[in-house]
């Protein structure tokens, strides 16, 4: 109630903002520490220009140029029963859970949401990382099994975007069981016949990684993301030797076969047009099917090659 | 049938009271082969002042004595439990990719006249067997190999029994290129497929995925003493309190004993183990678990592939489901 905090204490408050203010104007790359100005980053979907590092970006914000015009529904989920085990380590969990809520403005780290990607209608459910490291406990299963019902139910393909530090402890082996349960789920969806793609961005680790996340019918990943089961500092302590240059990135999975294609964020969507197109409209339509009878175009490279080996026959008729 | 109960060379620290009293036992005995003093009364005494000890103590076991008592170097391991219960047994090996994993070990044999699948963790029983076995630290060849076996095990019909002990799979350089969290999705995967029966015992550490993988069963049961968590405790306690020694704390935080997990339905029996704990009388406790095993596999043999399938999957759905909204 004094001059100090009646009037000094604003002012210094009006200062700090203000500097905040100039700060998110101007945003520092976390990998190349150069300066990127805050509506190219937004135009790059948080990719740094300088370094191609890419920031770690919010379900909502994926959604926004995921979907056809942006447009998108969100699925709401089911009531988990909060804190199950009563668990308590230097923090009670229900309250780490209400300053995660609190923070995302979320119920829990799985988001699910529907709507269409170049025309064809999907279901979409992506882990935040900013909800208690994305990790997984009875909700999020409820959140991917809720995802599965939906895309079994509208015919849709399920597409999953992974950000996680894996299980959540705070459940304990209730947040274990959580891994046969989504495989459970997504299997409802392999057995109706619909597509399941994933897509792995940074970080993706333990339980997520060892359940769902490596189980689609075909895998994506940003690029340099982290994607494992155990996390590299575990691994250091138990061998105890430095481990390889770009371990568990999504690079050298690449390499060692663990996934189909390391994508830029920006050509997510057209890749994902592209793969649905070809997994869901399997036959020639009707216009090209008609054009087309028996007279296939084929670039002329290539018949030239084939003529001069003798076995192009088949490929001329 | 009773193990003697001075075969024991490992003593855990809330176990003084009784080691002392056991050395004292053994002291008498000396005296007795040399003197030929009459102190049979005096032993006797001592033996019930042990047996009532023992009792007491393993009647009161804090989650973190258990986890102890769930690592004991001397408690049956799954080589033990096949050698008591399973006859004609023929191990199978390797993944038909990269390799044979030690850290799983597994084969055809027959159980109770049944032929069956065994697949299980292995701790090993000494030091070099220790190495050799990786300390039950599957790496992926091990779930692929358990893959190939239940898919064997669908293929002609045989119930399979899976014994799980280990810390959890194998945090290595290797085994994360070899894509280790795929080897446990599809272990897992496989598990929920299975048109077999499939009965897993919790023998003695259920450590997270490296267990689920092996543990998604239609019926699952837990040794007394045994644990089975998302993570150690120590490396709960690491992680939340920052600090290892708070693994105490993490234990009881965690609900990782037979009971909890019994209340939380995630399993669905519990076998006793003999007073003191299985390390004290393995004997009768590979049988007692044989005696247990039998009836549960008899059920499960006289149900159809679809229904033990889809009463697996639903089980599994079920757990931790929120449907109290």
């Amino acid at each position: 109630m004094s001059w100090l905090t009646n009037f000094v204490r604003p002012k210094i408050q009006a200062l700090v903002n203000r500097a905040q203010i100039g700060d998110a104007l101007w945003v520092k790359c976390a990998s190349c520490e150069q300066m990127i100005f805050h509506r190219d980053l937004a135009e790059r979907q948080k990719i740094c220009p300088h370094c191609n590092y890419h920031m770690p970006i919010k379900p909502a914000e994926r959604f926004a140029v995921l979907f056809d015009e942006g447009a998108y529904q969100t699925i709401e989920l089911p009531v988990a029963d909060i804190d199950p085990l009563k668990f308590r380590d230097r923090k009670r969990y229900s309250d780490r859970l209400k300053e995660a809520q609190k923070k995302t403005d979320q119920d829990d780290a799985m988001v699910v949401v529907h709507g269409t990607i170049g025309g064809y209608r999907t279901v979409v459910c992506a882990l935040d990382f900013n909800f208690m490291a994305g990790s997984m406990g009875v909700a999020v299963g409820d959140g991917f099994l809720s995802a599965a019902r939906l895309a079994v139910l509208q015919r849709a393909p399920l597409i999953v975007f992974t950000a996680s530090g894996g299980a959540r402890m705070q459940e304990g082996v209730l947040s274990l069981m959580q891994m046969p349960r989504t495989i459970v789920a997504l299997d409802e969806v392999r057995q109706a016949g619909l597509p399941y793609i994933v897509i792995l961005t940074h970080p993706t680790t333990g339980g997520v990684t060892a359940s769902f996340a490596m189980l689609g019918d075909i895998t994506l990943a940003e690029p340099d993301a982290l994607i494992g089961f155990a996390g590299p500092r575990v691994i250091e302590d138990t061998i105890r030797e430095s481990l390889p240059d770009g371990f568990q990135k999504s690079e050298y999975l690449f390499e060692h076969g663990m996934i189909d294609i390391v994508v830029s964020r920006t050509e997510i969507r057209d890749r994902l047009v592209n793969l649905l197109g070809l997994l869901l409209d399997r036959q020639p339509t009707a216009e090209i099917a008609n054009m087309n009878a028996g007279n296939i175009d084929i670039p002329e490279v290539l018949v030239a090659d084939s003529d001069s080996s003798g076995e192009s026959e088949p490929l001329n008729r | 049938m009773g193990d003697k109960m001075t075969g024991m060379n490992t003593f855990l620290d809330f176990e003084k009271p009784i080691a002392e009293l056991e050395g004292k036992i053994k002291e008498l005995h000396h005296l007795s082969d040399s003197d030929h003093l009459n102190i049979v009364d005096e032993v006797t005494r001592l033996q019930s002042k042990v047996e009532r000890l023992l009792k007491q103590t393993y009647a009161e076991l804090t989650p973190w004595q258990k986890t102890q008592v769930a690592r004991h170097p001397e408690r049956p391991h799954s080589s033990d439990y096949i050698n008591g219960l399973i006859e004609d047994f023929i191990p199978l090996a390797g993944d038909r990719c990269f390799g044979e994993d030690r850290a799983i070990i597994s084969g055809i044999g027959r159980f109770q006249g049944y032929s069956v699948i065994v697949i299980g963790h292995e701790k090993g029983a000494d030091t070099s067997d220790r190495v050799t076995h990786n300390f039950g630290m599957a790496r992926p060849e091990g779930y692929r190999k358990a893959v190939r076996l239940m898919s064997l095990a669908d293929r002609f019909g045989l119930p399979v029994i899976t014994f799980i002990d280990t810390p959890g799979a194998y945090p290595g350089v290797g085994a994360e290129e070899r894509g280790q969290a795929e080897a446990i999705a599809r272990s897992t995967e496989a598990c929920l497929n299975l048109r077999a029966p499939l009965i897993s015992v919790i023998i003695g550490e259920g450590g997270s995925g490296g267990a689920i993988a092996l543990a998604s069963a239609n019926h699952v049961i837990m040794l007394e003493n045994a644990i089975y968590s998302v993570i150690s405790p120590e490396g709960c306690a690491s992680i939340l309190w920052r600090n290892t020694d708070k693994a105490i704390d993490a234990a009881e935080s965690l609900r990782l004993t037979a009971q909890d997990l019994y209340k939380l339905q995630v399993i669905d029996e519990i076998v006793q183990e003999p007073v003191g704990g299985a390390h004290r009388a393995p004997t009768d406790m590979i049988k007692h678990l044989g005696e247990t095993l039998e009836p549960s596999l008899r059920t499960l043999v006289n149900t159809s592939g679809g229904e033990l399938r889809a009463h697996r999957r639903q089980k599994f759905l079920d757990i931790g489901a929120s449907s109290k909204s």
